[in-house]
């Protein structure tokens, strides 16, 4: 072969170079292939000068091909792609060795990783010799953009892109927009109230003309790419005719069928059958909820109907689907509550005055089921109350990780619970964690009023007295870590924080989306760092807790982020589409359709006709599905053919390598 | 030998059946033809000739050999270098020759439990527990029998082979097409194809001349021709829960198999293209199994009975991996 190719071994400070000899690495290439006519160790290769080395030697030296062996594709390909393009290589005559992740983090033994590496740059050097020039594909990017989840970083979302002057459609799949945040009562550290600072936000999306609003609606399936995903949206029947209804709750008012609120008001009061979830909802138009419905369920009633000043009430209504063409995404999909039952030693659901966080923010609410008077089951004042922080977080029993807000959650209670009672206030932490601004002041504030902080995860929460003055009391008993002793505080109520958790159905949605959730059921973002609202799917961005447990301010942020990223895309108005396709050779294609099920962008049909399957380049997203499918080995995949695969795995498992021990 | 000046034809039976060598038969009055244009020099099973005669021959002075069977013992190796030497056009004839074949099968065993098996096996009386060996004391004197190698290999893994001539066996119009394309070669009236090219096979699979109509696969069971109660003769047997290596497999045989409601096994090797035959099918099952639960895609999976007979029937030799650890290793 006439390629000269340039190898580049990257340092990476000491990352790489601590455990891989990197100078042996560039001198062995050198010596092994005769098309590599340069070879260079760097201390960092995707520093300016260490691409303008690849720049310049593609221009002195004439390389066709260029290799660096170095972190991995996902951080750097695009940058060393742009140094080859900038010294006029085409782009995709370059191939990524990636001996950091793949060597120097997972290997220890210094020899072991030389070698490893020598046979991954082996493998990239045989590889980027088949390489072809390729050229991106671009497309044009529909404006439009599509919000899934109307909680506050949705919402954030939703009206910076509209503010901008681009459509949203809104997407909540409960009745109204507002998420966690409404049924909070005050937020720390400022002890705003919640729903003051975030009704004037629901209604702006309500009214917007940039905004399209579907609540108790859902996304049913996604197709399509980047600036050209196809959505369907099932919009349950509300059995209320939008356009009539003028909201006024006539229907809610007189409907005879009281029924237990599992969803705002987590369980603690009952709702109508015909209802909207709280007073500010948005939009202010009610849902009939069929399984409880007298109506539905017996066939008489229909109050709902006889006293509607509109007619707008509709039994025959049936779920609508309704499709859009957005050109981006935003998930802000947020949060579950982790269920206090599965620590059965701590009570919650047997003791009637063991509750859960979102319970007290119920409870502790102006609106909610006690008008914010905080009372015990019965009806009494506590006098002593309990706040347990990392109640499934932080326990490798449940959750490893951290969920962040409980600390300040718990302070919060503290506060709001003595400042309403006067009761004696005991918080069981195991750290307390006030990383953001003006939080450890709250802190310091909540330790002054006079709560008790006792250092220790809590053992058990009973009801079963051991002395006179437990008796009629719950219990709570914890290791107190700085006084070395056992503990037993009697109490009359206890708040146990609970953890944040994925949406129980969070690696399902990730999938009909294309996105990956982690081990936990968080969804990953495209790094950690430097791109914490954008995904490994092009085109769609998460925001919130859907990406792993944040407080308020930093839900904003993200949705903020992630709109921000949203409207420099529509503002570029074209995308760069990797030209990495699948095509199918008609010659050889015998029409088995075994591939025709499996594209996830439906990209592939099947002529009756001719009796082939063909590929749409404009959906094929590459991602070489129907490439390993195909038993006729007819379709092939760009920058994916089986000539680069199988020489790269030659070149990694030559034995030579082995020997050169 | 040959003094009539017709261009010399070979042919040798390796590690196969001698179906191959009926099949050539199978050509009737064609073979005629064969006689017509060509010299016979060296074919065992038809005519009497010695390896002597064969050695003494001039490099080069054979036109043609159809070479069938697999290299399985050093006898098969030797007539293989012996032939490539004097032979123009190297031809593997058959699956055997091209990809191993049946007795590749073997490549998944040791030698030992391949002995085992055919001399100390339920079906085989052996009251003197007689083992083979490769040199015996006779009252002739020392007899020498092959050596039997620990993998079968094709032959193009042994001499570099002109061409491929896929089929267990071949088809009869096929090998009579490539006869007439060689005496239309030798009369200047036709050009050969490039060297290593696969001939008397089509250009598709067999799903391109089989008859039966396909829809979108989705399969929730595969079940053996005898466990179907009624095979549908219109619908395509894949479709139909039937494991059909069809759509790997070149076409060339008229699809002959499905035609009459029995699985393709793959007999014509895989089609242009395709590297790892077993790997594509298995690829390909995979894709179209319709299920997302892991238990049940177990499920579907387990009911293929002998997955290295379904998907590498007659390729495991010329597969990626060719034979398993421990016979490779020789053990």
């Amino acid at each position: 072969m006439g390629e000269k190719i340039g190898v580049y071994v990257c340092h990476c400070g000491s990352n790489i170079a601590g455990v891989v000899d990197v100078e042996e690495v560039a001198r062995w290439a050198k010596e092994k292939f005769p098309e590599v006519t340069v070879s260079r160790d760097y201390k960092f290769m995707c520093s300016s000068p260490g691409q303008e080395l690849i720049e310049n030697d593609i221009k002195d030296l004439g390389l066709t091909r260029v290799v660096v062996a170095a972190c991995s594709p996902h951080l750097h390909e695009k940058t060393f792609r742009g140094a080859c393009q900038r010294a006029g290589l085409n782009p995709y005559f370059f191939e990524m060795a990636s001996i950091r992740e793949q060597v120097a983090w997972v290997t220890k033994d210094k020899l072991q990783a030389t070698i490893k590496s020598k046979a991954l740059v082996d493998g990239a050097i045989r590889r980027v010799i088949n390489h072809e020039s390729l050229e991106p594909i671009k497309v044009d990017i529909t404006a439009d953009t599509l919000i899934v989840g109307g909680g506050v970083a949705g919402i954030q979302a939703a009206l910076e892109i509209a503010d901008s002057g681009s459509h949203v459609i809104l997407v909540e799949r409960e009745p109204s927009i507002g998420g966690h945040m409404a049924q909070f009562d005050k937020t720390f550290p400022t002890l705003d109230c919640s729903a003051c600072i975030l009704t004037p936000k629901m209604f702006d999306i309500g009214n917007h003309p940039n905004i399209t609003l579907l609540t108790w609606s859902e996304v049913e399936s996604v197709d399509g790419y980047v600036g050209n995903f196809e959505i369907k949206i099932r919009k349950k029947a509300r059995m209320v005719i939008e356009d009539l209804c003028t909201g006024c709750l006539v229907c809610q008012e007189k409907c005879p069928k009281r029924v237990i609120d599992d969803v705002y008001e987590v369980g603690m009061a009952k709702r109508k059958a015909i209802y909207v979830p709280f007073p500010q909802a948005v939009p202010n138009k009610p849902v009939l909820d069929t399984e409880n419905c007298t109506f539905f369920q017996t066939g008489k009633c229909q109050v709902c109907q006889k006293v509607c000043p509109t007619g707008a009430i509709d039994y025959e209504q049936k779920d609508q689907l309704l499709e859009f063409k957005v050109g981006n995404i935003i998930l802000a999909t947020g949060y579950d509550l982790f269920d206090a039952r599965r620590i059965p030693q701590y009570g919650y659901g047997k003791l009637p005055n063991v509750i859960t966080s979102l319970e007290f923010e119920r409870l502790t609410n102006a609106s909610g089921p006690t008008n914010g008077e905080i009372l015990l089951a019965d009806g009494r004042k506590p006098e002593t109350i309990a706040v347990v922080h990392c109640v499934g977080s932080r326990d490798k029993n449940y959750n490893e990780y951290c969920s962040s807000i409980c600390c300040m959650q718990s302070l919060k209670f503290a506060h709001l619970a003595r400042e309403k009672t006067g009761a004696q206030v005991y918080n069981f932490y195991i750290d307390i964690r006030t990383p953001q601004k003006d939080y450890e002041e709250f802190y310091n504030r909540i330790l002054d009023e006079g709560t008790l902080f006792i250092r220790g995860k809590v053992g058990e929460i009973t009801n079963i007295p051991r002395t006179a003055e437990e008796e009629g009391k719950l219990i709570v008993q914890a290791f107190d870590t700085l006084a070395g002793i056992q503990r037993r505080i009697p109490v009359d109520l206890v708040i146990l924080s609970a953890a944040l958790e994925p949406r129980s159905d969070s690696v399902e949605v990730g999938k009909l989306f294309g996105i990956a959730c982690g081990a936990q059921g968080w969804m990953i973002e495209r790094h950690p760092k430097l791109d914490p609202v954008a995904t490994m799917t092009e085109g769609v961005f998460i925001a919130g807790c859907a990406q792993g447990p944040k407080d308020i301010p930093a839900s904003v942020s993200q949705g903020a982020a992630a709109a921000a990223r949203v409207i420099s895309k529509i503002q570029q108005g074209q995308v760069l589409l990797e030209p990495i396709r699948a095509s199918i050779d008609e010659n050889r294609c015998s029409g088995c359709r075994i591939c025709n099920n499996l594209c996830p962008f439906t990209a592939i049909t099947f002529d009756e006709i001719k009796e082939v399957s063909s590929v749409n380049v404009a959906l094929c997203q590459g991602c070489g599905t129907c490439v390993a499918a195909c038993p006729a080995g007819a379709i092939s995949g760009t920058h994916y053919s089986d000539k680069q695969i199988l020489s790269q795995i030659e070149g990694i498992l030559d034995p030579a390598l082995q020997l050169s021990k | 030998m040959s003094t009539n000046g017709k261009p010399k034809f070979s042919m040798y039976w390796a590690a196969s059946c001698g179906g191959c060598e009926i099949s050539v038969l199978n050509i009737h009055e064609k073979i005629l033809e064969v006689d017509a244009n060509f010299e016979v020099v060296f074919w065992p099973v038809a005519m009497d000739s010695k390896y002597k005669d064969l050695e003494a021959m001039e490099d080069n002075s054979i036109l043609l050999t159809l070479f069938n069977g697999g290299i399985r013992n050093d006898e098969n190796e030797e007539i293989a270098r012996l032939l490539r030497k004097k032979t123009q056009i190297m031809v593997a004839f058959g699956s055997c020759a091209t990809e191993g074949g049946i007795p590749g099968l073997g490549n998944l065993g040791t030698m030992k439990s391949i002995f085992d098996t055919a001399y100390f096996g339920v079906s085989t009386e052996n009251p003197e527990q007689i083992y083979p060996k490769t040199s015996f004391e006779s009252q002739f004197g020392q007899l020498h029998l092959p050596k039997m190698y620990p993998v079968l290999r094709t032959l193009d893994q042994v001499v570099p082979v002109d061409y491929f001539m896929p089929g267990c066996p071949p088809e009869p119009h096929q090998i009579g097409a490539v006869i007439d394309l060689v005496i239309q070669v030798l009369n200047g009236k036709a050009e050969l194809p490039p060297k290593g090219s696969v001939i008397g096979a089509g250009t598709s699979t067999v799903c391109d001349e089989c008859k039966r109509t396909r829809t979108e696969k989705k399969i929730k069971k595969f079940m053996r021709i005898q466990d179907v109660e009624r095979i549908d003769p219109e619908i395509c047997l894949f479709d139909q829960g039937i494991p059909c290596n069809g759509p790997a497999t070149s076409s060339g045989c008229d699809a002959r198999c499905p035609a009459v409601g029995a699985q393709c096994i793959g007999c014509y090797g895989p089609a242009g293209g395709v590297i790892d035959y077993g790997a594509r099918l298995m690829s390909a099952f995979a894709s179209v199994i319709d299920s997302n639960d892991p238990d049940e895609i177990e499920s579907i999976l387990e009911s293929i009975p002998d997955p290295a007979g379904q998907f590498y029937r007659f390729n495991l030799a010329k597969s990626l991996l060719r034979s398993s650890k421990y016979a490779w290793k020789g053990e």
